[in-house]
C-alpha cells in the first residue's frame, strides 16, 4: 500500500515529473477505481461540484472521450472546449483562453495542443491543475500511465520487463512519455526505428536504441507499435510506406518470434497494414482494446488524485457510502 | 553646448585621469567654465557600437521606434547602432535607408547607420540597389538580409563582389533554410527531450564555411552575424589563419545563456539563432577573448507582448539586448577573467566601428578624437526590471536576474545623452 505521504505535482505535464511512488500511487488508485467500474452504480461522488475542462486544440475523439467519461464517473462537471468552432479558431490566444477558463472556475484543465509545451504555458496562467493530454511532439503522460497499467495487468509487473517501442520515435509524444515513465518504474526500454525517425540526442534518454526490429523482438516482453503519421510517409523520412512496413512493421511472421507471453500494444489509431498487420492487431497478444478501457481508469485516478487528493483505501469507503445513499 | 570636465575616470580601466571636452571633441587641457562630472570609480570607454539592432521602424512601431530603440541604446552605453533592414517596407532602397537615418538624426540619442538589404524584399532572388543605398545620405556600408540567409551561392558571390566598389561588407545570417525548416531550438539532448524541432549547428556552420571560401575566392570581406556554435568558431578561426578577410560577431545572450532554459517553454528564450549548449557558450567566450570573434552585437529584437505570450512554436524569435549588453559582457567575460575593460572596448566599440567603416566611432579617447564615450560603474550590480526599459518591448531574457556593471553616462560628440543612468 502506498502511504499517504506520497504527493503528486500540482500539474501532470510530463511523465518525468512523476516519482516512482507517485506513478505507483496512480496505478494502484486506477486499479481500485476499475473495481468500482464493475459495480452496478459506476459513479463516485468524489469530484461533485468540481469542474473539469477538456481543452482540445487538436481533434482527438478517443482521448477527449476517455477523459470525459473519467471525469463524469467521478461526478465532476465537464466542459468540452474544442478549438474547432470556438474563439480559438478566430485567433484568440492561448493566454486569453486560459484566462477565460480561469474566470469560469476550472478546477482542472485537460489540454491537448499541437505545440510542444503548450500545457506548460497554460499552467502559468491558471490556478487549477493542468493535465497534459498530448502536446505536439513532446509528451502524453496519461497514455504512458495507461500503457504501464496495461502491462502490469497482463504481465503482473513492470520492473525488468523488456519493452520495445517501435516506429516514429522522433515525433511521438507517446514514446517520450513511455520511455520516462517505464524507466522510472524499472522496465528496460528499447526504442526501435529507422535512424531518420530517432531524435538527435536520443542517446541521452534512459533507454537502449536499435535499428533492428528482428533482433529486438525475441528479447521483448512488450512490443509497442507507434502510429506512422501520414505526413511522415511523404516527408522523406523513409523511401516508401512499403519499405517502412517491410523493415519496421509487425506482421504475423515477426510476431511469432516474440516470447510466449509477450504482448503487443498500440496507442491507436492504427494504420492496419502499415505499422501493424490486421492479424496482429486482432490476435490474443494484442492489448489494444484493453488499453482503451484502462485509459478511463487511469484518467479517473489522475483527476481523482490531482483534485481530490484521497488515497486508494478511501475509494472503497466512499463508493460504499455513495451506493448506500443511492439505495436510500 | 557646454564644455565638460570628467574628473578621475579610469580610461579603459587604467589609473584615474581627467577628460576634457570642448565643442564635441576631446582636448588636452581643462576648459574654463565647463560642467564638471565626478567620475570617481567609473571606467571610461569609447562609446559602444552595435553592428546589429532591430529598430522596427518603419512598420512595427508597436514593438519599437527609432526614438525608443536609440534611447535604449544610449542607456546601454551605445553611441552608434546599425539598424537592420527587415522593416516593413524592407530597407532595400535608398528612400527607406534615408528615412531611418533621418529619424535617427532627429531622435539624437545615438548615431543610426541603416543596414541595407542584400536582396529585394529579403527574398534572396535579386540584388537590391546596393550602390544607391551606399551613395545615399545614409552612406550604407553594411548589407544584410538578416532574418534570412542569402542562401543562393551565386547570388552571395555576386553580392560579395559587388560591394567591393564602395568598401561595403555583406553581413551573412548563416542559416541553411532546408536544414532548419520548422526548427524551434538547438538540436541536441534538450530538443530530443522537449519535443521541439531541432535546429542543427551544421545549418549555420555549412553556410559559414561556404561563405569563407566564397569571400576568399573573390577577394572580398565577409561578416557573420550572431555566430552561435563551437563549430562556427573553428571555421572562422581557420579562415582567419588563412589570412582571409572574415569577421564575426556574437550576441550577449549567446555568451551567457544555454539551451537548458528552454525547458520552461517560455518564448522569451526563443531566438534566432537558438540558444546552444553550454559547450558552445564556452567556445564563444574563448573565441571572443582570443579575437576570433571580433565583436559583440546585440541583435536587439523587440517584440510586442502578444507575439511572445504564446505557446513556444507560435512565438516570434528574438530578445531585447541594448540596455543589458554591457552588463552581460561584464558577467560573461570580465568577471570570468577572459577580457579586461580594454578588451571590452575593443570588442564592443573599436572593432565593430571598423567593420562598419565608421570613422568617427570607436576611436581612442585622446585629444582630437570625437567625444563619443561611456562611463561605467564596474562595481554596481543591477537587477534587470523589464518594466523600466526604455525599449517599447519587454522581451528581455534577464528579467529578475542580477548583473554586474551599470552605465552611468553616455556622451555623443560631447553632448550627454545619458547622465546618472537616466536620459540626459
Amino acid at each position: 500500500m502506498t502511504t499517504p505521504a506520497t504527493t503528486l505535482p500540482q500539474h501532470l505535464l510530463s511523465a518525468g515529473d512523476l516519482s516512482r511512488e507517485g506513478a505507483l500511487l496512480i496505478l494502484d488508485t486506477a486499479e481500485e477505481l476499475a473495481r468500482v467500474a464493475d459495480r452496478p452504480i459506476k459513479k463516485l461522488p468524489t469530484l461533485r461540484g468540481r469542474t473539469v475542462v477538456n481543452l482540445f486544440f487538436e481533434d482527438s475523439t478517443r482521448t477527449r472521450t476517455s477523459f470525459e467519461v473519467a471525469a463524469k464517473r467521478l461526478s465532476a462537471d465537464v466542459i468540452n472546449f474544442s478549438a474547432k468552432g470556438s474563439s480559438v479558431s478566430k485567433g484568440e490566444s492561448l493566454k486569453d483562453t486560459a484566462l477565460t477558463l480561469e474566470a469560469m472556475g476550472a478546477d482542472a484543465v485537460v489540454c491537448r495542443h499541437g505545440a510542444s509545451g503548450a500545457p506548460h504555458r497554460l499552467a502559468n496562467w491558471i490556478r487549477g491543475s493542468v493535465v497534459n493530454a498530448g502536446d505536439g511532439t513532446h509528451e502524453h503522460p496519461t497514455q504512458a500511465l495507461l500503457d504501464a497499467y496495461t502491462m502490469r495487468n497482463r504481465l503482473g509487473r513492470i520492473e525488468q520487463l523488456r519493452v520495445a517501442i517501435v516506429g516514429d520515435v522522433l515525433h511521438s509524444r507517446v514514446a517520450r512519455s513511455n520511455v520516462l515513465l517505464l524507466s522510472t518504474l524499472g522496465a528496460e526500454v528499447t526504442v526501435v526505428a529507422p535512424p531518420t525517425l530517432l531524435p538527435v540526442g536520443v542517446e541521452h534518454w534512459p533507454c537502449a536504441v536499435s535499428y533492428d526490429l528482428d533482433g529486438v523482438l525475441p528479447k521483448s516482453d512488450v512490443v509497442m507499435m507507434l502510429r506512422v503519421q501520414r505526413e511522415r510517409m511523404y516527408g522523406g523520412f523513409f523511401p516508401t510506406t512499403r519499405e517502412y512496413s517491410r523493415r519496421y512493421g509487425l506482421d504475423a511472421r515477426r510476431m511469432a518470434t516474440l516470447p510466449d507471453d509477450a504482448i503487443v500494444m498500440h496507442p491507436g489509431p492504427m494504420n492496419r497494414g502499415v505499422e501493424i498487420a490486421a492479424e496482429v492487431a486482432d490476435s490474443v497478444r494484442s492489448t489494444i482494446v484493453e488499453q482503451v478501457a484502462n485509459g478511463v481508469s487511469v484518467r479517473m485516478a489522475v483527476l481523482y488524485l490531482l483534485l481530490g487528493g484521497a488515497y486508494p483505501d478511501e475509494i472503497a469507503r466512499s463508493a460504499h457510502d455513495f451506493a448506500g445513499a443511492s439505495v436510500a | 553646448m557646454p564644455d565638460w570636465i570628467i574628473r578621475g575616470a579610469r580610461l579603459l580601466g587604467a589609473n584615474p585621469t581627467d577628460l576634457f571636452i570642448v565643442g564635441g571633441e576631446l582636448v588636452d587641457s581643462a576648459p574654463i567654465g565647463a560642467q564638471v562630472l565626478d567620475a570617481d570609480g567609473l571606467i571610461a570607454l569609447p562609446g559602444l557600437v552595435d553592428l546589429h539592432t532591430h529598430l522596427r521602424e518603419p512598420g512595427r512601431e508597436d514593438a519599437e521606434t527609432v526614438e525608443t530603440g536609440t534611447l535604449a541604446a544610449a542607456l546601454g552605453g551605445f553611441t552608434a547602432v546599425h539598424a537592420m533592414a527587415n522593416t516593413e517596407p524592407v530597407a532595400d532602397v535608398a528612400g527607406v535607408v534615408e528615412q531611418v537615418w533621418r529619424l535617427g538624426v532627429e531622435a539624437g540619442h545615438c548615431d543610426v547607420h541603416p543596414v541595407g538589404a542584400v536582396t529585394v524584399g529579403l527574398r534572396g532572388e535579386q540584388l537590391a540597389e546596393l550602390g544607391a543605398m551606399a551613395d545615399s545620405a545614409a552612406r550604407v556600408r553594411v548589407f544584410s538580409d538578416d532574418g534570412h540567409c542569402v542562401h543562393d551561392p551565386l547570388l552571395m558571390r555576386r553580392a560579395l563582389e559587388y560591394v567591393k566598389a564602395f568598401d561595403g561588407v555583406v553581413a551573412q545570417h548563416a542559416q541553411d533554410p532546408r536544414l532548419t525548416e520548422g526548427a524551434q531550438m538547438n538540436e541536441g539532448a534538450q530538443s530530443a527531450r522537449l519535443g521541439l524541432a531541432g535546429w542543427p549547428a551544421v545549418a549555420e556552420e555549412a553556410v559559414i564555411a561556404r561563405d569563407c571560401l566564397l569571400a576568399a575566392h573573390v577577394g572580398s570581406r565577409v561578416h557573420f552575424c550572431h555566430v552561435s556554435t563551437a563549430g562556427s568558431v573553428e571555421i572562422v578561426r581557420w579562415a582567419k589563419r588563412k589570412g582571409w578577410n572574415v569577421t564575426a560577431e556574437v550576441t550577449p545572450h549567446h555568451l551567457l545563456l544555454s539551451d537548458d532554459v528552454v525547458a520552461s517553454y517560455d518564448p522569451v528564450f526563443k531566438v534566432n539563432p537558438p540558444l546552444r549548449s553550454s559547450e558552445d557558450v564556452e567556445a564563444l567566450r574563448d573565441a571572443l577573448a582570443d579575437g576570433t570573434i571580433d565583436a559583440v552585437a546585440t541583435d536587439h529584437a523587440p517584440h510586442a507582448l502578444e507575439d511572445k505570450e504564446t505557446e513556444w512554436a507560435a512565438a516570434a524569435f528574438g530578445m531585447t539586448g541594448l540596455e543589458t549588453a554591457l552588463s552581460v559582457v561584464a558577467a560573461a567575460m570580465v568577471e570570468t577573467g577572459r577580457l579586461d575593460w580594454s578588451g571590452v572596448a575593443d570588442r564592443m566599440s573599436v572593432r565593430p566601428a571598423r567593420i562598419g567603416r565608421l570613422t568617427a566611432q570607436g576611436q581612442p579617447l585622446l585629444p582630437g578624437a570625437p567625444a563619443n564615450l561611456v562611463l561605467v560603474d564596474p562595481s554596481a550590480r543591477v537587477v534587470v526590471d523589464p518594466s523600466t526599459s526604455a525599449s517599447r518591448s519587454r522581451n528581455t531574457p534577464y528579467a529578475g536576474r542580477e548583473l554586474p556593471a551599470r552605465v552611468v553616462a553616455t556622451f555623443l560628440r560631447g553632448r550627454p545623452t545619458v547622465l546618472d543612468g537616466k536620459p540626459a
